[in-house]
């Protein structure tokens, strides 16, 4: 049976790893080279690259950083922030990334991502969507969730689906930072939208919360979360033994 | 070395990479005569078949495959490679393939239940039904990546392992000195690098 993914997300910015609450009050965690080897030989079945300041900033992507990684690193890598055009994503997949993450890029020119997948498959391109609550609406935000662009999530979600995204990443703003569980209402909504993989970020605080997530809803095929591993508050083996305890298939690494 | 065939299809970044972790030798290459220099052969391949066969095809590169595989130097395909071994594949048309294993490729979907996703994208268990050279580092239930929607049918006599995705799907193959993985071995961590090691290590069939 295919087992359910779990990804470390590194946000890199400097070329360090970092951690936002609420994408504020950034901290320092530790070289992402290092921290993605760490991650490959303790079980994360994928590793997430965002270049948080990117959209903002329109700072070029840290390719020195990815190619250093793919060359040790040998489980599947995605790579986003910055990614506005197919050149982009010509430049990150020569330096080794297997999936390329749209966000903003695809908000600015909703042709990117057809573009895309018609050049590269389907496979690798995945839609990254950062999602608020606003006046008990689902709302897609921009550059790194400081510009609510007032598309409703769900219909952005299917829309983009449609054009060719083989993969969704559904980040909830809501939760984010939180730590009180993945926001479990969203992810159903767009489960029930989409046939591709959906992969649920934003709020893991403790290993039941990912037991939780994949037991409500069985449509989720990965977590992802950054800080509980970076901190080394959730040892990803113990979140796989825990997984497996539960009847949830997960990958163990030996 | 071992040449790692680059007839425009995918990236070749990781495959090379991951020669280079196990400490073996490996070339990306479209030259005809360092392929023919080479102790073995990786087919590579990502997309689709017909646009992947046409680009081999167009190289010129198909002929020089199917020869040294016919000389007995070992080949290993991977994913869309591996299912360019077969005879013919039925992705978008009937499309042939370069014929040196039997069987063909059809979408995974004739085959799983309704709401299964597609493609199999993830890790997933490998379940070993023949001994074999490049498994002999594997074991039962060992995971590797996946990311495909059609699979090889109609390959009992080459079919090493397979795995479990709604209906027991071809993972691995191999006669002689031709090998295939569906999934991928530079995406599998350890356990795809020691498939890659094993395969370094096949004896050479015929070859001086």
């Amino acid at each position: 049976m295919i087992t359910k993914r779990i990804i470390p997300c590194l946000d890199v910015k400097d070329g360090r790893v970092v951690k936002g609450v609420n994408f504020q009050n950034l901290g320092d965690v530790a070289s992402p080279v290092d921290l993605a080897k760490y991650y490959s030989d303790h079980g994360a079945d994928e590793l997430v690259f965002y270049d948080i300041t990117a959209s903002a900033e329109g700072r070029a992507l840290f390719t020195d950083i990815l190619t250093e990684t793919a060359r040790t690193v040998f489980i599947p890598l995605t790579v986003g922030g910055g990614i506005n055009t197919t050149d982009d994503f010509d430049r990150v997949l020569k330096c080794g990334a297997d999936k390329v993450s749209v966000n903003s890029g695809a908000i600015r020119d909703p042709s990117l991502v057809g573009k895309a997948a018609r050049l590269y498959g389907d496979q690798c391109v995945v839609l990254s969507v950062d999602v608020k609550r606003v006046d008990g609406v689902f709302r897609i935000f921009a550059k790194g969730g400081r510009e609510n662009t007032g598309m409703e999530a769900i219909e952005w979600v299917k829309r983009c689906v449609g054009e060719g995204a083989g993969e969704v990443v559904v980040n909830s703003m809501d939760t984010d930072g939180v730590r009180q569980g993945f926001d479990l209402e969203l992810l159903e909504k767009v489960c029930d939208v989409v046939k591709v993989p959906v992969i649920a970020s934003g709020g893991a605080g403790k290993i039941e919360d990912f037991i939780e997530l994949f037991q409500k809803l069985p449509g989720v095929d990965a977590g992802l979360a950054a800080s509980i591993f970076h901190f080394g508050e959730v040892e990803i083996e113990d979140l796989k033994r825990t997984m497996r305890n539960h009847g949830i298939p997960a990958r163990i690494v030996e | 070395m071992v040449a790692i065939i680059d007839y425009g299809v995918g990236n070749l970044f990781s495959l090379r990479s991951s020669f280079a972790a196990i400490g073996q030798a490996a070339e990306v290459t479209a030259d005809p005569e360092t392929i023919r220099r080479a102790d073995r052969l990786i087919l590579p391949g990502v997309g689709a078949f017909e646009d992947a066969a046409r680009k081999l095809r167009e190289s010129g590169l198909d002929t020089v495959v199917r020869e040294e595989a016919g000389r007995g130097k070992p080949l290993m395909g991977i994913c869309l490679g591996m299912q360019m071994l077969f005879e013919r594949s039925l992705e978008y048309g009937i499309h042939p393939g370069l014929g040196l294993l039997k069987g063909e490729i059809r979408p995974i979907s004739e085959r799983i239940p309704e709401g299964l996703k597609i493609p199999q994208m993830g890790w997933n268990a490998l379940m070993i039904k023949k001994e074999s050279p490049i498994l002999k580092y594997s074991r039962e239930g060992d995971c590797v990546y996946f990311v495909h929607s059609y699979s090889a049918v109609g390959c009992e006599d080459s079919l090493l392992a397979t795995v479990e995705y709604g209906a027991e799907l071809t993972a691995c193959v191999g006669k002689d000195n031709v090998f295939g993985c569906q999934f991928h071995p530079e995406k599998s961590g350890e356990v795809g690098l020691r498939i890659l090691k094993a395969f370094c290590e096949t004896e050479a069939d015929g070859v001086c």
